[in-house]
């Protein structure tokens, strides 16, 4: 088990001169070249760039989704960039949540199910785990929907039942790789609407990779990439 | 957390219905089919056994050549008439000897014709065959002495050549041979090979040999036992005195045999066990038609599971907790398929018997392998690409096409 202090005033996230290389030798591909990054608690950071350089990577990596070739990792003050299978599978269970471009939602499986799914790894009772379920759903805004399946629902629909599911554990940090990706413009500022209020309302980090400026200026930072290193980083003046 | 597993596998199971049934139904069709083809053949090696059981242990055949193996034969000699003679006088336990030859002929009658088995014998025949004649008579000692035109016909021959008609007294033609119907066989029907008994025309053996043979051989002699005398004793015996007379000596091997009920049964379950071993294999052919049909359910479905995979990992399962999954629905699925499979296979294993009238013989141990193999094929194709699939990173799992 991995504790953490709760005291900790340390970014929640500090990463390291992190490498990521796939394949070897002449064929070697440098996904990422070394990125520094530290992300504080409570934080709504955007990360942009053009396609191939290396954000989807770099969040796989703090998602815990993938391994860097080398650098630190640390979440919470601890390494983690290097911890086995089943240490990382912790790390994700108790405090990252996650949202993809693609909603990866289980097919043929109902949208409370699905959303009852991570509770079910973490050994919630069976009637606790529905009423909190089912107040996730009302959250994203799906009541009355909990019966269909992501075959039945909407893009927009889909991804809020993949964020109902990524929030329903209350984790410490949201990944987010392109979530409003595949959505129209009005679903987008929806999704976005839904994000930054998890954010405000209830404090949870959030990691989010769009390609689009519009989107990026829902969060309060913006981190950019290209060819695998950081290029910039800017607090976002937020016009309200 | 082991519930909660089984509560995911079969929900898994609920939802992929199709993929579910068509794995049961892969497991239930080699299971069923492996299991009925094995009873239903040993159905019928017992029934062989025991219709053989039923004629009495007190039959013996003496039939010439050199027993090689079942149905083969070397440097035949065959036997004369005098030979059954000397076994009557010489061996004090034997009840009744009948040289029995035998040739297909057509059998002509006016218009009417029918091919059926001319057998040449003498009135021991009907003794040692245990057959009584219906109406009629037996043979006169004159008549077998003689050679005369005459014949006992059996019911079947009877029944083609003449239909309703009153047969007695008159002649048929047997190839050039015309004789004189004495007397018609009680109706036996068919023995342990399906052989109808009844299709068949006795006359004298001296008539035989004079009119359809031309030759003064005997086929082979049946021999009945008296009751109470040792079989095997009496087989011994006729064995010692054909090796005397046929001038053996003591490194020459018999050139004749003498076969009890035993070994005529022997032969027989012989076949039978040989036919239920080629239906077992075409049975094991459909068992692992099966399991590839098994096999390609499961790695079809491998690109969806794999990526299923992938999104548990990421929410937070362990690779174990996946597997489990995994491995209980690929044995739920298969054990499912065996049961029901097993069930059917009795099932019509039951009613086939009733149908061939072939006893019904439960066989456990093939119900146990069939099963066995089909849960194997379930849980190993079910479950080792789930392992493979479990043991990538998260992201790899999610991105796999």
């Amino acid at each position: 088990m991995i504790a953490f202090s709760q005291t900790d005033t340390r970014p929640i996230i500090e990463l390291r001169g992190i490498t990521k290389v796939y394949g070897t030798g002449q064929a070697a591909m440098h996904a990422l070249r070394g990125i520094d990054l530290l992300i504080n608690e409570g934080e709504f950071v955007a990360v942009m760039g053009p396609s191939g350089s290396g954000k989807s990577t770099c969040m796989n990596i703090l998602g815990c989704l993938d391994t860097p070739t080398s650098g630190s990792y640390k979440f919470k003050g601890i390494e983690v960039g290097r911890l086995d299978h089943n240490k990382r599978t912790r790390l994700r269970r108790f405090y990252f949540g996650f949202v993809f471009q693609g909603y990866n939602l289980l097919t043929r499986t109902s949208a409370l199910e699905n959303i009852e799914l991570p509770l079910i790894y973490r050994g919630i009772p069976a009637s606790i785990r529905r009423a909190r379920a089912l107040e996730t759903l009302e959250a994203v805004g799906l009541k009355g929907w909990e019966f269909h399946t992501p075959g039945e629902l909407s893009g927009g629909q889909q991804q809020r039942v993949a964020i109902a599911r990524a929030i329903v554990t209350d984790p410490s940090v949201l990944f987010a790789d392109e979530p409003t990706g595949n959505l129209d413009t009005a679903r987008s500022h929806e999704i976005m609407d839904l994000l930054t209020g998890l954010n405000c309302d209830r404090g949870i980090t959030i990691v989010m990779v769009t390609h689009e400026r519009d989107m990026a200026a829902y969060a309060k930072r913006t981190v950019r990439f290209l060819d695998g290193r950081v290029e910039s980083d800017n607090q976002n003046g937020r016009i309200l | 957390m082991l519930l909660n597993t089984i509560i995911l596998a079969l929900r898994e199971l609920k939802r992929n219905v199709m993929r579910s049934v068509l794995t049961i139904l892969g497991i239930v069709i080699g299971v069923g089919a492996v299991i009925t083809m094995v009873t239903i053949g040993g159905g019928a090696t017992a029934q062989v056994k025991e219709q053989i059981a039923s004629m009495g242990s007190n039959l013996l055949m003496v039939t010439p050549g050199k027993r090689l193996g079942p149905g083969q034969s070397s440097e035949t000699i065959l036997f004369k008439a005098a030979d059954g003679e000397a076994i009557l006088r010489e061996v004090s336990s034997i009840a009744a000897v009948a040289p029995v030859s035998s040739r297909s002929l057509q059998a002509v009658f006016g218009n009417q014709n029918w091919s059926t088995t001319v057998t040449g014998s003498d009135n021991n025949f009907f003794t040692v065959t245990n057959r009584s004649i219906r109406t009629g008579r037996q043979f006169g000692d004159s008549e077998l002495r003689s050679g005369a035109a005459v014949c006992i016909v059996g019911e079947t021959v009877r029944k083609k050549l003449f239909g309703g008609q009153e047969c007695l007294g008159l002649n048929i033609r047997l190839e050039k041979l015309s004789c004189q119907i004495i007397g018609i066989l009680e109706a036996k029907g068919q023995n342990t090979m399906g052989m109808d008994q009844d299709d068949i025309v006795v006359i004298p053996l001296r008539t035989f040999q004079r009119r359809i043979s031309g030759n003064q051989d005997v086929a082979m002699f049946q021999v009945s036992v008296k009751q109470g005398a040792s079989t095997d004793k009496a087989q011994q015996d006729i064995r010692l005195l054909m090796r005397e007379r046929r001038h053996l000596s003591p490194s020459d091997d018999d050139n004749f045999n003498v076969m009890d009920m035993k070994e005529i049964a022997n032969m027989l379950t012989g076949t039978t066990q040989l036919l239920t071993a080629l239906l077992s294999a075409v049975a094991a052919v459909s068992l692992l038609v099966g399991g590839i049909g098994i096999m390609n359910i499961m790695l079809v479905s491998v690109t969806e599971r794999t990526r299923e995979i992938g999104i548990r990992l990421a929410i937070g399962a362990f690779a174990h907790e996946v597997l489990l999954q995994f491995l209980v629905e690929a044995v739920v699925l298969s054990s499912f398929g065996g049961l029901i499979g097993i069930v059917l296979a009795l099932t019509a294993s039951v009613w086939l018997a009733s149908m061939l009238r072939v006893p019904f013989v439960f066989n456990g141990g093939i119900i146990v392998i069939a099963f066995l193999f089909s849960a194997a094929v379930g849980v190993i194709f079910g479950y080792f690409p789930a392992l493979k699939a479990a043991r990538l990173n998260p992201i790899e799992a999610l991105r796999y096409e």
